[in-house]
């Protein structure tokens, strides 16, 4: 009745209804049914809601494509494997700590990429960390009874530590949002500088794609930063103007969330199914080239790949003796035979390396030169 | 973002002479500064000096983006295929096992695909590419249809290529024997075959001594 795509798209609203449904009961049972929910953070709530519906019909529909699919299946396939499982959550922790937490991949592409990455993705975490919990009700802080310079911390509605206000871990916990804005602020800086300097990132940078959430994150944290010199220097002078400037800028980042860069906050974690993958398929056994006999990539993913290639609709088949599909030719027989092949449609049908022209061309120079209005040295680079 | 125009890739492996010029000219494209993103192959280093450079193709119906899980390879509106975005890709080696002219390179220690992008930082405004820029032979070349039909009369660009029963066309065009009469190459009718570039050019430069 729907096609294809259409029965997709069910499938990716249903997944997005149930989780938005599971964070909406989570925020009622959490804040317990609303007591201690901020009416006045109304906005935040609804704006997560929707970028929740958004961003698992998106992840949904994104694991419904082939390729995505089958690595998905395998990844969780073999990480549950009986025989690698233990390795596998060794290399997990590893993984997690290296990859994620430390951005090591990021740093080897260049420094200060990893510099702006680093910072802008462990602010956010920790703004994330803060505003959340706050926003759906679970956490608030309540006074001890008999004691107005104590506030104890209510987890789920569930008592937790208390701590002096006016104590330094009181104005570190209580101005988190202000260190997570500084770091936010020095990486898009360090990501702005590249962006601005780096030609190469100039020919491919797009406004949507790449400023654009920049310029969000730095809005989001100039204007919390606002917020907090206008109450505390300032006597809360426009405090009503920043707050509602802040929300514009927080919830229409919640709702760029699923569409943009951002996505990626989502995506990426699969790179560590696809390294579970990568390590089980090694183990299993290689795939040799059917041209030079060589080993060249695990045999399980060059068999996935056949398989993706033809559900994608590719027809690499052949009725080459030997090589039942292209796919059993390793990449550098696959350039060599380019080529070769060129070479023998010269040798079969022109003469040689097209020898005629090599003389028509009149040079003794090798480089035959095009027409052109100014002549100029063969090796400017222009 | 600036169009290439009528400006094209003409890629005749038989011409290349194996300098090296493009791999060093490659690695400084400012979109890949540092890594060489052509492939200068050797076909049978022991029997043959032939060499071919290999570029990407930018297939019209690119096989590395379609089988990419991360969906991190995107062609631009003028069809060039552009390297995998460093946000997205996973590294999963998909693309280099997937194309069929063996053109993506995976760089393990950054868990990212790089590959050749017609240097868009110069191609997108009008200038060469780096590779095409410096080789002295004309097996990289770059510019339009009706300079190189005046330089090379006897040849002829094609863009199809076969590999089994699937057909590739590809934005860079390879210059093939006008009189052959073909309308795409066969890569994999090389299979059983031997080197046959630089042997075949080298006959020929000997005839004329």
């Amino acid at each position: 009745m729907f096609g294809r795509v259409g029965s997709e798209r069910v499938v990716g609203a249903a997944w997005g209804t149930l989780f938005t449904s599971i964070l909406a009961i989570l925020i009622v049972v959490g804040s317990r049914n609303l007591q201690h929910f901020d009416a006045a953070l109304v906005g935040y709530t609804f704006a997560v809601l929707f970028a929740t519906f958004a961003i698992t019909y998106r992840y949904a529909m994104w694991l419904l494509r082939p390729p995505t699919k089958r690595y998905w299946n395998r990844g969780w396939q073999l990480f549950f494997s009986r025989r690698y499982f233990a390795t596998n959550v060794v290399n997990w922790f590893r993984r997690v700590t290296a990859d994620f937490a430390l951005n090591r991949f990021i740093f080897k592409r260049n420094q200060s990429r990893g510099m702006a990455h680093f910072f802008i993705m462990w602010g956010c975490i920790l703004a994330f960390a803060i505003t959340f919990p706050l926003v759906f009700g679970w956490i608030h802080f309540e006074t001890l009874p008999g004691d107005l310079n104590s506030y104890r911390t209510f987890v789920f509605g569930f008592a937790t530590t208390s701590f002096k206000i006016h104590s330094a871990v009181a104005v570190l916990i209580f101005h988190g949002l202000v260190w997570s804005a500084f770091m936010v602020i020095a990486g898009v800086m360090l990501a702005m500088r590249r962006r601005m300097l780096d030609h190469g990132a100039a020919a491919l940078q797009r406004f949507a794609e790449d400023f654009l959430p920049l310029v969000l994150l730095f809005a989001i944290s100039i204007t919390g930063l606002l917020l907090t010199a206008s109450y505390t220097w300032m006597q809360g002078y426009g405090y009503d103007f920043l707050a509602l400037l802040h929300a514009i800028t927080v919830i229409f980042t919640l709702l760029y969330l699923p569409f943009g860069k951002f996505f990626h906050i989502f995506q990426r974690p699969a790179q560590l199914g696809v390294s579970f993958y990568k390590d089980v398929a090694a183990k299993e056994g290689m795939a040799a080239c059917r041209r030079c006999q060589q080993e060249f990539a695990p045999l399980l993913q060059i068999n996935d790949l056949i398989e993706v290639e033809r559900e994608l609709g590719y027809r690499y088949e052949t009725d080459t003796p030997g090589v039942e599909h292209y796919q059993r030719i390793c990449p550098a027989c696959r350039r060599s035979m380019l080529g070769i092949a060129q070479g023998e449609l010269w040798r079969n049908g022109g003469l040689g390396v097209g020898g005629g022209e090599w003389e028509k061309s009149n040079h003794l120079s090798p480089t035959p030169h095009p027409p052109r209005p100014t002549p100029h040295s063969p090796i400017r680079i222009d | 973002m600036a169009r290439i125009g009528n400006m094209e890739f003409f890629l005749d492996p038989n011409r290349c002479i194996g300098c090296q010029s493009c791999v060093a000219a490659c690695s400084e494209c400012d979109t890949h500064r540092g890594h060489s993103m052509i492939h200068l192959q050797y076909v049978e280093r022991t029997i043959s000096v032939q060499t071919v450079p290999v570029v990407c193709m930018h297939c019209d119906s690119p096989t590395c983006a379609e089988v990419c899980p991360a969906d991190a390879i995107k062609r631009t509106d003028d069809g060039v295929v552009q390297t995998a975005r460093k946000p997205r890709c996973i590294a999963c080696n998909n693309c280099v096992l997937a194309c069929p002219f063996g053109v993506p390179k995976m760089q393990t220690e950054f868990s990212l695909m790089m590959k050749c992008d017609m240097c868009y930082d110069r191609s997108s405004v009008g200038l060469k590419p780096m590779c095409t820029s410096v080789c002295p032979s004309g097996a990289l070349y770059y510019g339009t249809r009706e300079e190189i039909e005046h330089l090379r009369p006897r040849s002829e660009p094609i863009n199809t290529f076969q590999f089994g029963e699937q057909t590739i066309t590809t934005k860079v065009n390879m210059m093939v024997p006008r009189d052959a009469g073909v309308q795409h190459v066969d890569v994999l009718s090389a299979m059983e075959e031997s080197p046959v570039g630089n042997a075949a050019m080298l006959d020929s430069v000997f005839d004329d001594m």
